[in-house]
């Protein structure tokens, strides 16, 4: 009878690790999903009909196609002068996306509050220039969400966006510059589609983090604008519903597993670049 | 080079930069306010908000917790992820995707449900004991290792895909037994992979505030999630404070990488 090998030993102590740590425990809160408060599919019903919970969804899933159509726009911009500009270019770009990527997201969204709350720094220039004479809301409400999610989102865009653009054979570029189409057309019809796996792959990065997001929605949407995530804490720690709670965190978990086994099915087949 | 980006292309990158440097550089001012309240220093700058953080115990505390929590942290997780990485290596499974799959589970699960996934650890775990549960060191360092385990997993991973086999093969032929492979022919090679995974395993612990949230409420108060309760009713500018110095870490340990990198660049050319 063959035994298993000795190395076996050491992929052990991680698997048994998650599996006692994280799939057990989240087993359990499936078991919350449909026993609390009563036993049955309850609480699923209450997530996709009642309005509250629906408006949440919806308002999740606007700011996150908004977030992620800008995340990667921007992402867009800024790599493609990483990947493909002077080497004093590239060295500033880099440090721009780095610096922010190793920031923690409290500081990110509390440098937000400083820029755009009502007695913060743009709105006392604009003032003081007289260009408003009353303070422009710009936190706490969804403005304010959209930007501070685009900019903790925007490094993680990037990079997908790198390696595709690394990709990109330089010859295919220059000889339709050698056949006369202009800097425009070279960019949009050959560039872009030579680019869109990581379009693709940076979106889907960026709204899958985008749907389980909490700190930044919850700082700068002041309460007001509540996302899905935002939800399933007010769930468990501020009016008790744990079912609830639960039964939207399940829902959430399946979105995103099916998200990324869409993923994996768009990268396997992986065409050649 | 005919293909370098033109001026459009560098005005609209600019246009990022600025979006994304323009909350960290907000942050400075603020820090220096002289009022109880978030805003603007009109003339006289203050230092009393970096003051407050020397002598609030409360700010020490949080400091001395966040970093004993995320040393523990980040050594269970990355000796956890080393030894997987190492398994899976020599090994090579037939099942390494589904092994893998859950190794990284909690990194690509959406944050609040591994927040809640780990309350309900914690507080399960309280009621068999008092040592690692909801709101104590030891549990908020646990539930930190299972979230950034997964990280370590992927650094050691790649370092191990640049290592050539063959010279372990060759070992291994010599009559070398699996300790004395990892220790001296593995280990070697991979080790600015096992630094960066110590290195950024501690950092993500350091700065964890989403399942800090879930699991913590008065005793085990982190950095970040004393932060937190200074952000979210009345913003206390001793944050500004906090995050200038914050920054001012990160901005020094990036640029001292960058520059030994290029310098590194240039000796090897």
């Amino acid at each position: 009878m063959p035994t298993l090998p000795r190395s076996a030993l050491l992929i052990a102590p991680l698997i048994g690790f998650t599996v006692l740590t994280y799939l057990v425990p989240f087993l359990g809160i499936l078991r919350w999903s449909v026993t609390l408060p009563e036993p049955g599919l309850g609480q699923y019903q209450t997530a996709l009909s009642d309005p509250l919970v629906l408006s949440v969804f919806l308002r999740t899933l606007r700011i996150c196609a908004v977030v992620t159509l800008t995340a990667v726009s921007a992402a867009y911009m800024i790599t493609l002068l990483w990947v493909r500009g002077s080497p004093a270019q590239r060295l500033a770009v880099e440090l721009c996306i780095l610096i922010p990527f190793w920031i923690s997201v409290l500081t990110r969204a509390f440098g937000w509050l400083a820029l755009l709350s009502n007695k913060g720094i743009l709105n006392t220039w604009m003032q003081s220039l007289g260009i408003l004479s009353e303070p422009l809301t710009m936190v706490r409400n969804e403005f304010g969400v959209v930007v501070g999610m685009v900019h903790f989102l925007i490094p993680f865009a990037a990079f997908p966006l790198a390696s595709a653009m690394r990709a990109v054979d330089e010859r295919a570029l220059l000889a339709a510059r050698g056949m006369g189409a202009g800097r425009a057309r070279v960019f949009g019809q050959i560039f872009v589609p030579m680019t869109a796996s990581g379009i693709l792959g940076a979106a889907l990065v960026v709204f899958v983090f985008a749907l389980g997001f909490f700190v930044t929605p919850a700082i700068l949407g002041g309460g007001r604008s509540v996302m899905a995530a935002e939800l399933i804490y007010l769930r468990i720690f501020q009016s008790p519903d744990w079912g609830l709670g639960a039964a939207v965190s399940v829902i959430l978990m399946l979105a995103v597993g099916a998200m990324l086994a869409l993923l994996m099915r768009r990268v396997r087949p992986g065409r050649p670049q | 080079m005919i293909t370098r980006p033109g001026r459009l292309a560098a005005c609209l990158a600019a246009l990022v930069a600025v979006f994304l440097l323009m909350p960290l550089i907000a942050v400075i001012p603020v820090s220096f306010t002289p009022n109880r309240y978030l805003s603007l220093p009109e003339g006289d700058w203050s230092l009393r908000h970096y003051r407050a953080l020397l002598e609030n115990p409360a700010w020490i505390r949080g400091t001395a917790l966040s970093i004993g929590i995320g040393v523990a942290s980040s050594l269970l997780a990355t000796t956890l992820a080393l030894a997987f990485s190492l398994g899976i290596w020599i090994l090579q499974p037939r099942h390494a995707g589904v092994l893998m799959g859950i190794a990284l589970l909690p990194m690509v699960a959406p944050p609040v449900v591994s927040a809640l996934t780990l309350y309900f650890f914690l507080i399960t775990l309280s009621k068999i004991n008092n040592l690692v549960a909801y709101d104590t060191w030891a549990g908020v360092a646990l539930a930190h290792s299972v979230m950034i385990a997964p990280f370590a997993v992927v650094l050691i991973t790649v370092a191990l895909a640049q290592v050539d086999r063959r010279i372990d093969m060759a070992a291994r032929g010599m009559g070398a037994g699996l300790m004395v492979r990892v220790r001296s022919i593995i280990l070697p090679n991979i080790r600015f992979g096992l630094l960066s995974a110590l290195l950024l395993t501690f950092v993500l612990s350091w700065e964890e505030i989403g399942v800090t949230l879930f699991i913590t409420s008065v005793n085990a108060v982190t950095l970040p999630r004393l932060m937190w309760m200074g952000l979210r009713d009345n913003i206390d500018p001793a944050i500004a404070a906090i995050s200038v110095i914050l920054i001012f870490i990160v901005v020094v340990v990036i640029l001292a990488k960058t520059v030994w990198q290029h310098a590194a660049e240039g000796v090897q050319k």
